[in-house]
């Protein structure tokens, strides 16, 4: 079964070039202009996008997507709503794939079949969720693949060989690959050391490897393009969103723009990575 | 109510963490192989006669240990003679006196278990996060007994409310962060640990404070706690020459009630209650009560009753007790709650603050605000059962810590 992932991976091989894959959280600051900033995204150089899922408590975020988090929820977000962006976005767009991030407990209470349901049919295309090892796999993880959706796993550098295996076992879609142990939004990673971790993973599977935590700049993303599948950008995002904002936290004229902007200069980053590969 | 009953309380967990449903591993898989590390770890200690002395001797002679079992004798009158009704009534009161442990509480008793484990694995970096502090107090002390560096993390408003182990924490070399997200108590302090955590991989011990978070940490902390209902079951053989016909005890994450209860799981006679803290009332929304306000759903590494909105949003809890103001309880206290072997009760702020003053006149023990959420459910239990009942309450911690905040409260409540 062939997604909307697999197919954009697909592509992009024959392009010769990685992904960018951009994260913003749903509902932030709003809901009109967090459903603006995902329709913007593919213009500007998006190839997946990445949409946290609200959450009170994150436990591996840094301040920065905690504090998008919280700022959704104030305005109103929720698991339902969430959905309904995607829904929306549809509308639009039925290539860019959709990947929804975020944690086990609200999906848990919205209902793990009526969500992969819902998320199915909204349009959703993977599920990255921070708080579900293998080891809890019965959880969401079978449900999921079984209801066509990609589960997406995070290795880290504290995967080892012997683990590897069991964290590959049913990831679809693309690997993640945490290029440092700690939080988003941490420093960032060392490329040499990168590609090494990204040619381990390779060596265990097939699919597209994509390497995040940490990525802020063109520069950064054309480092780790060279070297992976796909770069993904979050925090550096969700920071400029937040510098665009009002004194009361609200949406400015400029916030959309202040996202498309960074995500245009990360995309010419990603595109000259395979270019200087190339010569 | 009625879920059939297992041969055995006591033999959880299975394997992979779980009680019942409760339990598991639901953690970043940065963590993952540290948690297998550390399974395998208690695994070879437990098992290893050479830990289990040295710790007996820290046990005898830093903690203090046996706590004594002490009849309340006074406390005992008093309730006979209000339960006037009832003309026979009045429960036997005896307390655990966990509170003279050093460090005036029993985290002490989990804190060495795992402190030594940090040694054993080669760990170089204590972390710890803490509500009344106390948890945080008896990690710092350790380190500081062991030379270890040790990061505390406790929210903004606990380092407030809590400010004389704060000062403790500092004098014994730990440094204690304040966190300034979400609530700034407890839980957002749970959330700070794990993320230096998963930032600190190489060398770092979580020392986590109750019978909470990812599997192992709610069955080794049990089984650390554990001494005080083993102790119990010799002490009232020795006074009284039976066990005890109730136990009783406040619920934080759970793990003094979970140490007090676990040896006696068995005992299906013997009554067992939890008491978690109502705050300004069930029934206010203002509350630490996950068992009676709460569902289940998954928070910091496992399974179990939380306080959450329709969405799934964990709800800051409300306690004028720091070390009760959790939005959670450990897994296997939603197990025995669900198989109907432990009976959750509540109790309110002003319950609480009103046994702490009573107990405090007429025992000349201050207990902590903690387990006078315990006591104040003891005051009326212990008058609707006979003179031959023998009720022990786990006394977990002294409260010199509180003074400021029980000052506070009944300034308050003259405006
Ligand atoms: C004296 C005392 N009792 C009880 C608790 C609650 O924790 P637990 O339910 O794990 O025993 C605390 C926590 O800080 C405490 O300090």
């Amino acid at each position: 079964m062939s997604t909307r992932i697999d197919r954009r991976f697909a592509a992009l091989k024959q392009e010769g070039r990685a992904a960018l894959v951009t994260f913003t959280m749903a509902g932030d600051p709003d809901a009109d202009t967090s459903l603006a900033i995902a329709k913007a995204l593919p213009k500007a150089g998006a190839d997946v996008i990445e949409l946290g899922m609200p959450f009170t408590d994150p436990m591996a975020d840094g301040p920065a997507i905690q504090a998008a988090g919280l700022r959704a929820l104030k305005a109103g977000a929720r698991t339902s709503k969430t959905l309904a962006l995607v829904r929306e976005f549809r509308k639009s767009d039925d290539a860019t794939p959709i990947v929804l991030m975020g944690y086990y407990n609200p999906i848990y209470i919205y209902g793990v079949d009526k969500f992969l349901i819902d998320a199915k049919a909204a349009g959703v295309d993977g599920l990255i969720v921070v708080d579900l090892p293998p080891e809890e796999d019965e959880e969401l993880c079978l449900p999921a693949l079984k209801a066509g959706l990609n589960f997406i796993r995070l290795a880290t550098p504290t995967t080892d060989d012997k683990r590897l295996p069991a964290v590959l076992s049913n990831t679809s879609g693309f690997v993640y690959y945490v290029s440092i142990a700690g939080v988003t939004g941490s420093a960032a990673p060392d490329a040499g050391k990168v590609a090494a971790a990204v040619a381990r993973i390779k060596r265990h599977t097939k699919l597209p490897v994509a390497v995040g935590f940490g990525v802020k700049s063109a520069e950064q993303a054309r480092a780790i393009a060279a070297c992976a599948d796909a770069v993904v950008v979050g925090s550096a995002l969700v920071d400029a969103l937040c510098k665009s904002l009002d004194n009361s936290g609200k949406a400015g004229l400029g916030t959309v723009k202040a996202v498309t902007d960074l995500v245009a200069e990360l995309a010419q980053g990603v595109r000259a990575a395979r270019r200087v590969a190339a010569t | 109510m009625s879920a059939p009953q297992p041969n055995s309380f006591r033999t959880g967990p299975d394997e992979r963490g779980h009680f019942g449903i409760y339990g598991g591993r639901f953690v970043a898989e940065t963590l993952m192989p540290l948690i297998l590390e550390l399974e395998k770890a208690y695994a070879q200690a437990k098992a290893d006669p050479k830990y289990q002395q040295e710790m007996d001797g820290h046990l005898a002679n830093y903690v203090g240990r046996p706590s004594p079992l002490y009849f309340a004798e006074r406390l005992t009158e008093h309730l006979r003679k209000t339960a006037s009704g009832l003309s026979a009534g009045g429960a036997k009161i005896y307390f655990k006196r966990e509170e003279l442990n050093h460090t005036g509480a029993h985290k002490v008793n989990n804190v060495l278990g795992q402190i030594m484990l940090a040694l054993r694995m080669g760990k170089k970096r204590i972390i710890a996060e803490t509500g009344a502090g106390m948890h945080g107090v008896a990690t710092a002390t350790l380190c500081a007994k062991f030379g270890l560096p040790c990061i505390v993390y406790m929210g903004a408003v606990d380092v407030e409310r809590q400010k004389p182990n704060v000062l403790r924490m500092r004098m014994l070399g730990a440094e204690v962060r304040a966190v300034e997200s979400g609530s700034k108590t407890l839980k957002d302090a749970m959330n700070e640990a794990l993320r230096d955590w998963v930032s600190n991989v190489a060398d770092t011990f979580y020392c986590i404070g109750t019978v909470a978070g990812p599997h192992p940490y709610p069955a080794m902390v049990r089984d650390f706690q554990s001494i005080i209902g083993h102790e119990t079951r010799e002490q009232m053989q020795a006074a009284e020459g039976r066990l005890p016909d109730s136990l009783i005890a406040c619920i934080g994450g759970g793990s003094n009630a979970m140490g007090l209860f676990h040896p006696f799981l068995d005992d299906r006679a013997i009554e067992i209650y939890g008491v978690e803290a109502a705050g300004h009332g069930l029934k206010s929304g203002k509350h630490a009560a996950s068992i009676a306000g709460g569902k289940a759903g998954v928070l910091h590494g496992n399974r179990t009753y939380l306080l959450m909105d329709d969405d799934g949003q964990i709800e800051e809890a409300h306690s004028i007790s720091a070390g009760l103001d959790y939005p959670g309880i450990g897994p296997e206290h939603a197990w025995l709650h669900d198989m109907g072997r432990v009976q959750f009760l509540s109790a309110t702020d002003d319950e609480a603050v009103a046994a702490f003053q009573l107990c405090s006149k007429l025992e000349g023990i201050i207990p902590a605000l903690e387990p006078a959420h315990a006591l104040a459910r003891v005051l009326d239990l212990a008058p609707s059962k006979p003179k031959d009942h023998l009720m022990v309450l786990n006394m977990s911690g002294r409260g010199d810590k509180d003074l400021d905040s029980v000052a506070a409260f009944l300034e308050s409540k003259k405006r």
